[in-house]
């Protein structure tokens, strides 16, 4: 059996303790909600897109500690970033996720900083959504921001 | 098996013996299992029913003439007839085997729910109840909009009964559970029965966590059809019962159609078999339904009133062992009078979320659900998310719920 402590990280407990990017934005910014049915977890990620520059994101809801440390993680990690580098960011996650097996599309130069710490995850494959859940629905709110 | 003398004594040490995944280990560490309300653990005497049949008696039911087959036909009527004799029905033609009590619930609201029920007919359900019994409804009502009506609950975890006159007037159906899967809560069945009877309603009760957990006299009841699964009485996954009064699963147009449920086909039409057979289209779980016969007999031998005993006991402790040890750092959602509630126990702990909360009692082999329990608008109402829930069964002792509590305390140093 993996250790618990693979699972819950320093950096993943902190942002649980204290989420980065927690609130809510004002539209225009669009608003997706991303659910768990499994956990009852729901999670909403507002973006603010402009220019093809996520200029602001935040997001709101409740969750397990995984979900949210890994939406906190993701909100830091995008902020900034061209709609293009943040499609490439998400598939290098879910990638190391083992949730794409299409490892050609993958920039392995991208690097996850922190984010890396949420690869203990992925020996607990219940816990795997958890983890996605907020980056599934950042992809939605990109989709929808974009139309 | 040593269980048969447990008629007077009620021994769960010796209980527990004949669970073989309840005494089992994982990494050197006993398996803690509290997780009944979701599906309980099989004895010995199931399994092997099971085996044995499969290995010795295996054929096709009510299809062929050769000994084999009607040996098998003759164990799967003799389960059914175990069924019936366990809840007390009139007669073997008022049990229905389905694939479990969901697909039982679809046949109700399918086939007498499409037969009976039209615009604007009003079919009362409560606050307290599974998806199960909720979506296959708002099924009908998206098709042939029917009104939907809720029974609320009281701060106590109790179904509000003050308005109960009110929303069942002109009401065609009362769909409600006997036990909340979540709270733990035990309704009031005979009276909720009645009620529905004296507004012209038909009480229709889903039975899953009451069946499994103490005596049932569907008669006694009051009850016009009642649903319930195997495989959290002991029994294996793959089956479940309708219990229906005859004349009403007489009037009801058939639900799946194919071999089975004919008496004869032609190219212009068709005609139903008789009950039971009518609503079992196919091939039916043969070697499950043996297999929920010896669960029921497991469950004779050992004696439902004890079952009913032994749980009151485990609530008691459970209750106070908590409350004892964490006091305010432990809200459990439900009823304190553990002879109002089944030992079915969802909580929150520490402000921990539910989902990190059972990853943890895992590392101590501690099995609980955590989630939303297939009941959200429930969860909805007592303001919660997600919960963990422990639930305790015939084969769960004191240690069990001392096991949880060490584990709950061990969750507290990570977060």
């Amino acid at each position: 059996m993996p250790g618990i402590e693979d699972l819950y990280r320093e950096i993943i407990l902190d942002h649980y303790r204290t989420p980065r990017n927690r609130g809510e934005l004002s539209p225009p910014a669009v608003c997706t909600e991303g659910n768990n049915p499994l956990c009852g977890d729901d999670i909403r990620v507002y973006l603010d897109v402009a220019d093809g520059v996520v200029r602001d994101v935040k997001f709101s809801g409740q969750g397990c500690s995984i979900s949210q440390s890994s939406t906190s993680m993701m909100t830091v990690a995008v902020k900034g970033k061209t709609i293009e580098e943040v499609r490439a960011f998400v598939r290098r996650f879910k990638h190391m996720m083992t949730l794409s097996e299409d490892g050609e599309s993958i920039d392995q130069s991208i690097n996850l900083g922190d984010i890396e710490a949420l690869q203990g995850v992925v020996k607990f494959p219940v816990r795997i959504k958890c983890a996605t859940l907020g980056w599934n629905t950042l992809l939605e709110g990109l989709n929808e921001a974009t139309k | 098996m040593t269980v048969a003398g447990v008629n007077t004594v009620f021994d769960p040490s010796a209980i527990r013996r004949e669970f073989p995944v309840v005494t089992s280990e994982i990494n050197g560490k006993p398996v803690v299992f509290l997780d009944s309300a979701n599906t309980s653990q099989k004895p010995n005497v199931v399994i092997d029913a099971m085996s044995t049949f499969m290995r010795e008696s295996y054929a096709p039911i009510n299809r062929s003439a050769y000994t084999l087959a009607a040996s098998a036909t003759q164990k799967y009527e003799d389960a059914r007839a175990a069924v019936a004799k366990f809840i007390n029905a009139n007669s073997t033609n008022e049990v229905v085997f389905t694939k479990n009590a969901t697909e039982a619930l679809n046949l109700i609201a399918y086939s007498w729910g499409r037969a009976n029920l039209q615009r604007g007919d009003v079919v009362v359900l409560t606050h307290m109840e599974h998806h199960a019994y909720i979506v296959p409804w708002q099924m009908l009502q998206q098709e042939r909009g029917i009104e939907l009506r809720w029974v609320p609950l009281t701060s106590d975890f109790q179904l509000d009964l003050s308005s109960l006159p009110t929303l069942l007037a002109g009401a065609k159906v009362f769909s409600f559970t006997s036990m909340s899967n979540v709270l733990g809560t035990i309704n009031p069945v005979e009276k909720l029965c009645a009620a529905a009877h004296g507004a012209g309603a038909l009480a229709i009760v889903d039975a899953c966590q009451s069946v499994p957990h103490a005596p049932t006299d569907v008669r006694a009841l009051g009850a016009d059809f009642a649903m319930f699964s195997s495989h959290k009485m002991c029994g294996p996954s793959g089956v479940g019962v309708l219990w229906g009064r005859e004349e009403l699963l007489e009037a009801m147009p058939p639900f799946l159609g194919g071999g089975n449920m004919i008496s004869e086909v032609r190219l212009d039409g068709f005609k139903c078999a008789e009950l039971p057979a009518k609503f079992e289209a196919g091939t039916p779980p043969i070697t499950e339904v043996v297999g929920l016969g010896a669960a029921v007999e497991f469950l004779n031998g050992v004696g439902m009133a004890n079952i009913r005993k032994h749980e009151i006991a485990m609530s008691n402790y459970v209750l106070e062992m908590l409350t004892s040890r964490f006091g305010d750092d432990i809200t459990i959602h439900g009823p304190r009078n553990p002879e109002l509630r089944g030992s079915t126990f969802s909580f929150a702990f520490r402000g921990i979320h539910p989902h990190d909360l059972s990853q943890v009692l895992d590392q101590s082999n501690v099995c609980v659900r955590a989630g939303h329990h297939c009941a959200k608008p429930l969860m909805k109402i007592i303001g919660a998310n997600a919960t963990a829930r422990a639930s305790f069964y015939l084969y769960n002792t004191t240690e069990d719920a001392d096991a949880l509590a060490d584990a709950l305390d061990s969750a507290s140093d990570i977060f």
